[in-house]
Parts: C-alpha cells; sequence; structure tokens
C-alpha cells in the first residue's frame, strides 16, 4: 500500500520534532546540571532539610505557591491553564498505548472538559498581556504568539473532540505506526492536520524558547537548596581551587 | 556636589501601585569610579575599543560559574509576577525598576548572544545587540537595585533579580564603569580593614572613648577590647557602629551583653568591618577575599567563637557564604577548613548573630533586663531584606523574624508590628542598600523608601510608635537620612542593641 505525500511528511515532521525536543530538551537539562552553584542562595525561609526541600518544590510545580503569593489574577488562569493542559496531555495517551492504561481511561472525561479550562486560563493571560499596563510593557512578540499558539492547538483540538471528529481509530494507528517505525496512513483532515503540525512546531521551539521554564524551576538554586550553610561546607569545584592557594 | 532636585512621594494610606512612566529615571547615574580605584581592582578605567567583546566575554564567564544566572536568563515567560514588587519600581514609576524589566536590560543581550532563538529571530523574542545605549541603562538601572530579593519571593522559578543585577555590575566593572561608592569601599576595606577607612590607631581611641562613656553614664567599667588574644569571641561588626549615630548605640548595647554575661571578647583591627562589599558586584573572589580578613583574625587571636553585629548584607554573607568562602562554620572535610573548625566551640553556631546570643542569653536568666527601662518608647521592627530573605537564625526556617522580635518584646513593653505584606519575608528594602547609600543616589534612595515610610506612617498613626528597630548598619544610615524627608524625626532610627543597652541591667 503507497502512503501519501501528507503521510510521509507529516511522519518526517514527528520524528524530527521528537529528535529535537529530546536532544534540545536534554542538552539544556545537562548545561544546567554541570553548571555549578557556588553559592547557598536559597530564598529564605527555606526549608533545613532535602525532605523539606522537595515538598517546597512540590508545592511550587503543583500548586504555584510563589506565583500564589504574587497575584492571584495570573495565579488563576495560570494554574487553569497549567492543570488543563496536564488532564489533556493524559488524556491523549490513550493515541499512543494499546491497550490503553486503565487509569488513562478514567483521565479521558475529565481530560475532554479541561481543554476549556485549558483555553479559558489561556484566554485570560492573552488578555492580562493586552489590558496590564505593566505586563504590556514587558511582552515581547514571541509572548503574545506563544499564546496564540497554544490556544490555536487547544481550540483546534477542541474542535475535533466535540465538533468535527477525525477518524482516531487511524490515527492513532499513525502514531503507533510512528513509534513501532511501520508508518500508517494519516486522516487527511484540514482541522487535524493543522492541529497536528501546531503540536509539531510546539515541541521544536519548547527547548530554545521560554517553555525552559518547566525544566528551569527544578534547577533554579533559590528554591532547590537547603538551607544549612552553617552545618555544611557547600564548595564549588572552580571554587574549591581557591582554597588551596591559602 | 549638591544633588538634583526631585518630588519627594506623597504618603498615602496603602502602597499603590503607580502607573508606568517610562524613562523618570533613565537620569540617575551613580558616580562612576575613577582610574585609581579600577586600577587597585583590576579592572579598566574607562571603555576600551574591545568593550563589547570584553562584556560579552565576562557574560559568558559568568553564565558557566553561576548556575542561577544561566538557568535565571531562560526560566523568565514574562508573566508579570514580579512587576509591582520592587519598591524601586513603586517609589519611581519608571517600568526598568520592574523587576522583570530590570532583568530583561540582561536578558535582550542574553538571548542575542547565547541562544538559538536570539540569533535567528531577534525581533521575535526581543533579543538586542549590546549597544552603549544598554550599557548605559546597566549602568543607571543596576545601580536603582538593592539585591533586596524581594521580587524572588514572589516568582513562580525562584527568579532573583539580585543574582542578574550582581552580574550586571560585574560585567560593567569588566569593561571599565565601575561604581565610586562601592569600589572606593572595597578598596579601603583591602587597605585599611574597614569600610570607612578607619585605622587601627583611631580605632582604639574611639573604643576607649566609648568606655568612658559608658562609665560616666552607667557608672561600670564595661570594656571594649581590641586585638585581645585567647578571648572568647570575636565580634565582628559594621564599622558604622564604631562612630556612626544611631549604631554607635547599638555597639554599647553589645559590649554591655558581653560584660554582663561575662563572656571575654574581643574585637579585630584587622577585621573591624563585617560589611562586605564584595557581595554587590557579583565577583566571587573579591567577596571572598574580603572575608578572608574575619578567618585570618580569628585563627590570629584564636578565639573560639565568632559573633556578627547588627548588619543585613554582612550577616548574609556572614551565614550563607563564610563557611564557603573561609570555612568558618561546621562541616568541613578539607585541610583549609578543618584549620579552622577545630578551633571553634562546637557547643555554639559559627558563626552567630549577635541577636541569637542576647536572646539565649535573656531567655536562659544569664543576663537580666528590665524593659520598662523603655516605657518611653513604642517600638515596632523593620526586617532588613538580606536577614529576611537571604539567612536564617536559630534553628527553624523563619528564625530570623521570631528571634529579633522575641529579643525586642523581652526588652519593651509597647510593640506593634507594621502590615503583614510589608514585613517577614515581604519585608521593603529601607532603599539605601546593595551599594546605593551614596548621596549621588539621593533621588533613588528617597523614592524607594517610599514603601517602608507607608508601612511605618500607619503605625505611627494607628498606635503611636516612636521607634523602629532595625538590625543593619544600611537601614540605620539610610533611614535617619531619608525618612526626615517624609516628615519623621530621625531620633526613631535604631537599632535592637540599642534597646537591650538601655533596659539591661549591669552590676
Amino acid at each position: 500500500m503507497g502512503l501519501s505525500t501528507v503521510t510521509m511528511i507529516y511522519a518526517g515532521m514527528f520524528y524530527l520534532a521528537t529528535f529535537l525536543l529530546v536532544v534540545g530538551l536534554g542538552y539544556k537539562i545537562f548545561d544546567y546540571s554541570r553548571t555549578p552553584a557556588p553559592l547557598k542562595i536559597p530564598t529564605t525561609p527555606a526549608p533545613t532539610t532535602r525532605q523539606g526541600v522537595t515538598y517546597r518544590m512540590a508545592k511550587e510545580v503543583v500548586l504555584f505557591e510563589s506565583l500564589f503569593k504574587a497575584n492571584k489574577w495570573i495565579w488563576v488562569f495560570g494554574w487553569m491553564f497549567h492543570f488543563g493542559l496536564l488532564l489533556v496531555l493524559l488524556r491523549h495517551l490513550r493515541y499512543f498505548t494499546e491497550p490503553v492504561w486503565f487509569w488513562v481511561g478514567i483521565v479521558q472525561p475529565f481530560g475532554k472538559y479541561a481543554s476549556i479550562m485549558m483555553v479559558i486560563g489561556m484566554a485570560g493571560l492573552l488578555a492580562r498581556r493586552f489590558l496590564v499596563d505593566r505586563v504590556r510593557y514587558i511582552s515581547t512578540p514571541s509572548d503574545y504568539l506563544m499564546l496564540v499558539l497554544l490556544i490555536a492547538i487547544g481550540l483546534s483540538g477542541m474542535l475535533m473532540t466535540f465538533v468535527v471528529h477525525t477518524d482516531i481509530v487511524a490515527l492513532k494507528a499513525f502514531f503507533l505506526g510512528l513509534m513501532y517505525l511501520d508508518v500508517q496512513p494519516l486522516p487527511q483532515d484540514l482541522t487535524l492536520l493543522v492541529h497536528l503540525a501546531l503540536v509539531a512546531l510546539l515541541m521544536v521551539i519548547f527547548p530554545i524558547s521560554k517553555l525552559l521554564h518547566a525544566p528551569g524551576l527544578f534547577f533554579s538554586p533559590t528554591r532547590n537548596q537547603v538551607d544549612n550553610p552553617r552545618e555544611h561546607r557547600h564548595v564549588a569545584a572552580w571554587a574549591a581551587r581557591l582554597d588551596q592557594k591559602n | 556636589m549638591a544633588a538634583a532636585e526631585f518630588d519627594i512621594p506623597e504618603l498615602k494610606d496603602d502602597i499603590e501601585i503607580p502607573k508606568l512612566r517610562e524613562g523618570v529615571m533613565a537620569h540617575a547615574k551613580t558616580f562612576p569610579a575613577g582610574q585609581p580605584v579600577q586600577d587597585f581592582m583590576g579592572y579598566p578605567h574607562e571603555l576600551g575599543e574591545d568593550w563589547k567583546e570584553r562584556a560579552i566575554d565576562k557574560m559568558g564567564d559568568l553564565l558557566g560559574k553561576y548556575r542561577s544566572l544561566k538557568v535565571f536568563m531562560d526560566a523568565c515567560v514574562h508573566c508579570g509576577a514580579c512587576t509591582d514588587k520592587c519598591h524601586y519600581y513603586l517609589g519611581t514609576s519608571d517600568p526598568k525598576n520592574m523587576p522583570v524589566a530590570r532583568q530583561d536590560l540582561m536578558r535582550q543581550v542574553y538571548r542575542r548572544y547565547f541562544t538559538t532563538a536570539g540569533k535567528l529571530f531577534p525581533k521575535l523574542v526581543g533579543a538586542k545587540d549590546l549597544t552603549k545605549d544598554i550599557l548605559n541603562d546597566w549602568y543607571s538601572y543596576y545601580y536603582q537595585c538593592s539585591e533586596c530579593r524581594r521580587c524572588s519571593v514572589y516568582c513562580p522559578y525562584g527568579i532573583d533579580t539580585a543574582e542578574i543585577t550582581m552580574a550586571g555590575r560585574e560585567i560593567l566593572n569588566h569593561v571599565g564603569m565601575g561604581q565610586k561608592y562601592s569600589n572606593e569601599i572595597l578598596s579601603k576595606v583591602h587597605k585599611i580593614g574597614n569600610n570607612l577607612g578607619l585605622p587601627g590607631p583611631a580605632l582604639e581611641d574611639t573604643l576607649e572613648g566609648l568606655e568612658e562613656d559608658i562609665e560616666a553614664d552607667t557608672g561600670v567599667a564595661v570594656k571594649l577590647p581590641l586585638d585581645v588574644k585567647g578571648a572568647e569571641v570575636l565580634l565582628v561588626t559594621p564599622s558604622a557602629d564604631f562612630f556612626s549615630e544611631p549604631h554607635v548605640e547599638s555597639l554599647i548595647g553589645y559590649a554591655k551583653v558581653f560584660h554582663a554575661a561575662g563572656i571575654s571578647w574581643t574585637l579585630s583591627t584587622h577585621a573591624s568591618e563585617a560589611g562586605n562589599f564584595g557581595l554587590f558586584n557579583g565577583n566571587y573572589e573579591s567577596m571572598r577575599k574580603v572575608a578572608m580578613r574575619i578567618r585570618d583574625a580569628a585563627l590570629e587571636l584564636g578565639v573560639k567563637r565568632i559573633v556578627v553585629g547588627e548588619c543585613g548584607h554582612a550577616w548574609r554573607v556572614a551565614y550563607s557564604f563564610w563557611n564557603t568562602l573561609t570555612g568558618i562554620g561546621y562541616g568541613g572535610n578539607d585541610p583549609f577548613s578543618i584549620e579552622l573548625q577545630k578551633q571553634l566551640d562546637p557547643t555554639y553556631p559559627q558563626p552567630q548573630h549577635i541577636c541569637e546570643l542576647t536572646n539565649d542569653l535573656i531567655k536562659s536568666g544569664k543576663i537580666k533586663v528590665d524593659p520598662s527601662l523603655n516605657d518611653d518608647l513604642v517600638v515596632t521592627y523593620h526586617d532588613s531584606c538580606n536577614v529576611a530573605r537571604a539567612s536564617r537564625m536559630g534553628t527553624e526556617p523563619g528564625g530570623q523574624f521570631i528571634i529579633p522580635r522575641e529579643l525586642i518584646k523581652s526588652v519593651v513593653n509597647n510593640f506593634h508590628d507594621m502590615a503583614d505584606e510589608t514585613i517577614g519575608e515581604s519585608t521593603f528594602c529601607c532603599g539605601g542598600g546593595g551599594g546605593l547609600l551614596t548621596d549621588d543616589l539621593m533621588e533613588v534612595r528617597v523614592k524607594g523608601a517610599m514603601p517602608r515610610a507607608t508601612a511605618l506612617n500607619n503605625v505611627v498613626k494607628e498606635h503611636q510608635v516612636n521607634f523602629m528597630a532595625m538590625i543593619c548598619a544600611i537601614c540605620k544610615a539610610q533611614f535617619t537620612k531619608v525618612l526626615p524627608k517624609y516628615g519623621f524625626n530621625m531620633s526613631m532610627v535604631g537599632g535592637v542593641h540599642q534597646l537591650v543597652s538601655k533596659a539591661i541591667k549591669l552590676d
């Protein structure tokens, strides 16, 4: 069976996008981890134990604790967007697993409606970029475009979920085919093609954009360091060499 | 030279978030360091032809040495959470004083020279070539940041503008644009031993004079020993404590505490300065060199304990960095740190804050106090930024808020905190920290003090507060100068040990 040009293009596109995402993000994480943090700079009050830091980080990652302290509007919109996105992503696992993991089935109905929450959150964040003079001042074209891209991904996805369904069985066969290096035909509705192209674009720009805030948070010394400088001597390799001169 | 005229902000009931007024503080330029100072510090004193390469090279060097800088350059999403958190923005309404905009002054250059997106699509991601205009913006706005870390509390990724300001200033140093105030102080501390350039004999005279004053005042011969070998405690305190008002009142307080508790102690000529302006410039080696004086003095004098006086950024450096820089602390397993750590008494924290020491002595009944001697005062407490957000006291997180307040409440009967969102981890900087305590930045200092002045004004109106206690030499110097512009009396400003000094019983 011959595969259409569109199928071949999309297959190639997803292989390339996945490669760039994995390599790009892998390099960034490697680069962050090899760069030393020579001084203890946790924003205090800070936990005095490793477990405490894990708890602090968990609150930042799950609840956006610092953002909550800062600004309730950004927090509400930001949290709706990210939590919505999480549910939506989890729901999408069913297109990549056979048989579908049981808990993905449980998430499925929530994930469908979480897309609404996600898009509302992003619309709120976009509105702030236009309406709040301070946020407008700091916004670059890419800040607006990033939100527009994500909203377009969300809306095109919702269109397929709620309005013009695509051939989801064939789509799943396409992605499982990509995973097992046995490319299958891709359904060729316009909405799906747009949705997938935008997702591939997002994957490509992830490691070279502000989306690096995701890995960045885990490497942020003000959040991930233990507050114990009097009890433990913390010295970076490049700084330890100074001690030997004395 | 007289500073330019400017309007003093009006104090409102609440700290209001101003509308942006672009460029209103672009004229604020701290005086540049001259050739002798820059030479001494090992920096050029003017822009050479290769300034751009030097700047980008230095940025690359710092990006490779400091994970904070690297992660903070990448992680910002321009969410806006920090935009209304900086006291300089609140006081000046200049958008480049919003933390994110201050960071972006560097981030735009970082993106252009160090990121794929910025090399390929500069306009899209706000990346810009480094120009002299940008360098001038850095010089203006990296000296309108007191490195107080208030923004880092609120950033969802913990981005600390202080780290970026420090890096920015260090790059400026490397292209020949140093700040007169900070670099002169650094050269004084290296040449003489303290920030004020007070030589050993002058210090000895001053201390003798103070001993006479205390004896005349109390009838008790309280000593202020200098360079005493074999003393138990080395006290390291900001040099302002030796002769500035109200700082000296706290020094008298420390002396009375040691006297009453019967602890042998000494000051050191070589280490007659707790302050460490190396912190402000983001130069590890310069900060280390300043800190090494304390280690040297401790080894020389053979002391068992190292105690730090009332100084905010000094306590940050002491608490957070001394162990790293000099081995003053515990847990070292290398010959360099073991040499000192085996000499120190493990039953005490090293270094220890004077408030930790005094509070423990009062709680354990080793010294006696009579709070009614401070009944003429209604006291509030200003959390200094570096103590609040970059250090700790005691064993529990937040001890840096609890211990000074416990101590104050044990020596005064009338205490009222300022509004919650202006104290603790949310405290507002005095407006003069981080190398800005110089007359050439008076406008920045006055306007930056507006949030604190507003919070103070509210407790003055509501509770008749007439004394704001603090534990920072820079805060004391800044407030005594700046609060009168808002209509407060400068005698409202003083140290926590000034209160201890009045209440302590000597016999």
